[in-house]
């Protein structure tokens, strides 16, 4: 394995020791789920930059691939009542479907047009959902929760690691894009995708690839939020905050680098939750507005961009 | 139940809603159809007109002649919006559509939010002589709100539209859409012209804000759905097709009431998003496009 | 009598009521230096946007090494061999000028086989030979007019192209540039790439083709050698539209 490989995975192999350290030892569960949030978060803007920040496609709509991988997950416990991995996965492979046809139906043309399209998705879901009795309509459906799987007490610990199991299986498949061929291909299709194609680049491919990863993430994402809760409805699983922070904690954080998003979704899931807790859930969404209009204005690399410059300039005064 | 009458009714219906949807839609045809500005923000400023209407009615003002009130300084509150989208985004290259795009959907939830800080999310409604009345004609009972919003509409869209192809500064508009250099080497100011555009596209909006707020009520959340209904008509028309706006916003009134007929309104939202995925699909330069 | 490169066949393309080509008919040998010329306005880029898979032709075929490849997108073109520049350069901005041909070499060259130490030398020769190789590191965002123009050029050598387009690589440079750039294309040439230029250099064209076409209002009004072209009354009118 490369160096720089090791050193990656040896974070992650870290976070995770953290995190059973942490489930062994905190009692206080408000904390988990604070984190689950926030590490909820993590994978939603990790999976939203792999189209948005890596090939320029800004999607609108990650609620509602969120909220298709928690009704996924639901209509599978409904269904066969199967282990949480098999939920995610079934809601990372629809979301997956979703992001493909979308995208194919979309992403020949201008790019504000695939964004149009995303809100569509989500309001079309969002109303299809409501109309259906089978998933519950608008009221919603009320799971019935197996005992917690051995060794972890109590969900919220469970579905805690589970989501940082998750966010590290993100990060490595946004890196992975991001460092090799393919990362290259979308920087050239986003820089100039004319060009691109001339260049021997198959652009929709490309494209297409990056929506579906993308979509299936963040449907992945969604899908423990149906263990989490016992209950799903369609006001809070299609909740728009989840289309705003999606894309404001990429662009905060810095959507050219893998750890952008991380950063943008640590934070800004921290601010959030002190926000919501304190003041109000309004507050919260006028918060995350603000801060995305400020930084696409005056900082439009990120905080991983500002850090870039801070450095440069750092090491210009050392030599 | 299916009868012919309630069909007449749903069209009757659609015509009248769908001028006004014509009407809300202009704006956007021009910041976005012929200025290429990725105007998403453009409902929100459109639930603005509402809201500064409403405060104006409590006042004991018209909501129309409040309309055309808010025309002026929503003008000028365009100008500055582009202005400020152009220093920002338009000059930097690449980068800038995701960013341009991304500040206006910031703008958008800075508009909601701010409307529920500032009013609540409570539904806001104006007064006037002609609304609570209806108007019989045959076995038809057509609300007088409706009429008078659809007459308005038509004025506003044909006069926008009659703006830009007879006088000076709305072929230059125009033109600016189609050939910038060309229109540069003529000694004209593109910029200049553009902001002036954009400004006219606000100052239609507080007009149709004022409508909006006339034909139903009106929440802090009301942009959202309109965000499919506007999109829908520009898209359905073809960017840069000022005829075609009417035309398009008549086919989704007719469309939304045929749906709400048959099968009820919690599936109307979807239709305006469903025409525009159907029309992206077959034939994404719309029915009169360029 | 051996096949030429690439052969056109009645190419047609019209924008709404606009007849951009109509009918046109051309074929370039291998190895050839062909010259393509006429106003502005005329349909030269609209051809190679057809011949290079940018616009979708309306009618007639393209013919390129006995394949015909009409109905190809254009990256799959680029992997059979047609390579292009643009009037307007359009480098990858967000890339240093290395790694803007790191990603025809990837996508087009190596394709089978990726091994990132092996491109960059290649890249890196091929920024030699252009002259750019001490701006390697540079931001592509960075670069003078002639050095977006070579690094074009640069591009689609690196896509390994049997066939160059060159759409009026020398507009708006001095004269020493425009040497240079016509001495990169002669070399290129020598190698054995087939070469169409477009240019309105008259001299430059004239120095550089062997065989030379005129386009005018999307018809061909004139083919043959640079002399019999200059000498041409119909060409003579289209540019001065006496």
């Amino acid at each position: 394995m490369k160096p720089r490989n090791w050193g990656f995975w040896a974070g992650a192999a870290a976070a995770l020791a953290l995190a059973a350290l942490a489930v062994a030892t905190v009692r206080n569960e408000y904390y988990f789920f604070a984190a689950y949030v926030v590490i909820q978060f993590v994978v939603l803007a990790t999976a939203w930059n792999i189209l948005g920040g890596y090939a320029g496609y800004v999607n609108f709509g990650a609620s509602a691939f969120f909220g298709v991988g928690a009704y996924i997950a639901v209509m599978l416990i409904k269904a066969t009542g199967v282990p949480l991995a098999v939920q995610i996965a079934g809601a990372a492979a629809v979301g997956g479907a979703l992001g493909f046809g979308v995208g194919l139906l979309t992403l020949r043309l201008r790019g504000i047009f695939f964004s149009i399209a995303t809100v569509a998705i989500t309001i079309i879901l969002e109303t299809t959902v409501i109309n259906w009795r089978y998933v519950g309509g608008a009221t919603g459906i009320q799971i019935l929760r197996p005992p917690v799987m051995e060794p972890f007490d109590s969900y919220t610990k469970m579905l805690f690691i589970a989501v940082v199991l998750l966010a590290i299986v993100a990060v490595a498949i946004a890196r992975y894009i991001e460092t090799s061929w393919l990362g290259r291909g979308l920087r050239a299709v986003r820089d100039n995708e004319e060009a691109a194609e001339c260049a021997g680049v198959p652009t929709l491919k490309l494209k297409l690839m990056a929506c579906t990863v993308s979509g299936a993430l963040m449907s992945a994402a969604g899908a423990p939020l149906a263990m989490y809760q016992s209950f799903v409805e369609p006001a809070s699983a299609f909740n728009l905050t989840y289309s705003v922070s999606a894309l404001a904690m990429p662009i905060i954080g810095g959507t050219s680098h893998w750890i952008g998003p991380v950063i943008g979704a640590i934070l800004l899931g921290t601010v959030q939750q002190v926000v919501t807790v304190t003041i109000s859930s309004e507050l919260n969404v006028l918060v995350v507005g603000v801060l995305l209009v400020l930084f696409v204005v005056a900082a439009p690399e990120g905080i991983v961009g500002l850090a870039r410059r801070f450095a440069a300039r750092f090491r210009k005064r050392e030599s | 139940m299916f009868s012919l009458d309630l069909l007449r009714d749903a069209i009757v219906f659609g015509l009248l809603v769908g001028c006004f949807y014509a009407a809300v839609s202009v704006g956007l045809s021009v910041a976005f159809g012929l200025l290429d500005v990725p105007h998403i923000a453009h409902p929100a400023f459109l639930v603005l007109g509402s809201y500064c209407t409403w405060l104006l009615n409590g006042y004991g003002l018209d909501p129309i002649i409040a309309g055309i009130v808010l025309m002026p300084p929503f003008f000028l509150l365009g100008m500055a919006v582009y202005r400020f989208y152009y220093e920002t985004f338009e000059r930097r290259g690449s980068e800038a559509g995701l960013r341009g795009l991304a500040f206006f959907f910031g703008v958008v939830f800075i508009i909601e939010v701010g409307l529920v800080l500032l009013f609540g999310v409570d539904q806001r409604l104006v007064e006037a002589d002609y609304i609570g009345e209806s108007l019989t004609i045959g076995d038809m009972r057509l609300p007088l709100r409706l009429i008078v919003a659809f007459a308005v509409a038509l004025v506003l869209t044909i006069g926008l539209s009659l703006y830009l192809s007879k006088t000076f500064t709305g072929r230059a508009i125009k033109a600016v859409a189609q050939d910038e250099p060309a229109l540069r080497l003529m000694g004209a100011n593109p910029v200049r012209i553009k902001q002036w555009a954009f400004g006219i596209a606000t100052a239609a909006t507080a007009l149709a804000g004022a409508l909006l707020i006339i034909v139903g009520p009106v929440e802090p959340t009301t942009d959202r759905v309109y965000i499919g209904r506007t999109f829908c008509v520009v898209v359905l028309a073809g960017l840069g097709s000022m005829s075609g706006t009417l035309v398009a916003g008549l086919i989704l009134g007719i469309s939304e009431s045929i749906v709400l007929t048959l099968l009820g309104a919690s599936w109307a939202p979807a239709v305006a998003f469903g025409l525009l995925l159907i029309m992206l699909g077959i034939r994404p330069q719309g029915l009169f496009g360029r | 009598m051996t096949e030429p490169l690439l052969k056109v066949d009645s190419l047609s393309k019209s924008f709404g009521g606009f007849a951009a080509l109509s009918e046109v008919s051309i074929a370039v040998a291998q190895g050839e230096r062909f010259g393509l010329i006429g106003p502005n306005g005329s349909g030269k880029t609209t051809l190679i946007n057809c011949v290079s898979g940018a616009l979708r032709n309306d009618g007639g075929s393209i013919n390129f090494a006995g394949e015909e490849i009409s109905r190809l997108p254009a990256y799959q073109r680029t992997r059979r061999g047609i390579a292009r520049t643009f009037q307007i350069p359009r480098p990858f901005s967000s890339m240093p000028v290395i790694e803007n041909l790191i990603v025809p070499l990837e996508y087009v060259a190596h394709r089978g086989s990726l091994h990132t130490a092996d491109t960059r030398a290649e890249a890196m020769a091929i920024l030699e030979t252009i002259g750019l190789a001490d701006k390697a590191q540079t931001p592509s965002s960075r670069l003078s007019q002639v050095e977006l123009r070579k690094l074009e050029l640069a591009r689609a050598m690196a896509a390994r192209p049997r066939l160059l387009i060159s759409d009026e690589a020398m507009a708006g440079l001095a004269s020493n540039e425009v040497k240079e750039v016509l001495a990169i294309l002669f070399r290129l040439n020598e190698s054995g790439i087939t070469i169409i230029m477009i240019e309105h250099i008259m001299q430059a064209v004239m120095r550089f083709s062997q065989r030379v076409i005129c386009l005018d209002a999307g018809r061909i009004i004139c083919e043959g050698t640079p002399e019999s072209i200059v000498r041409n009354l119909d060409v003579q009118r289209a540019y001065l539209g006496a």
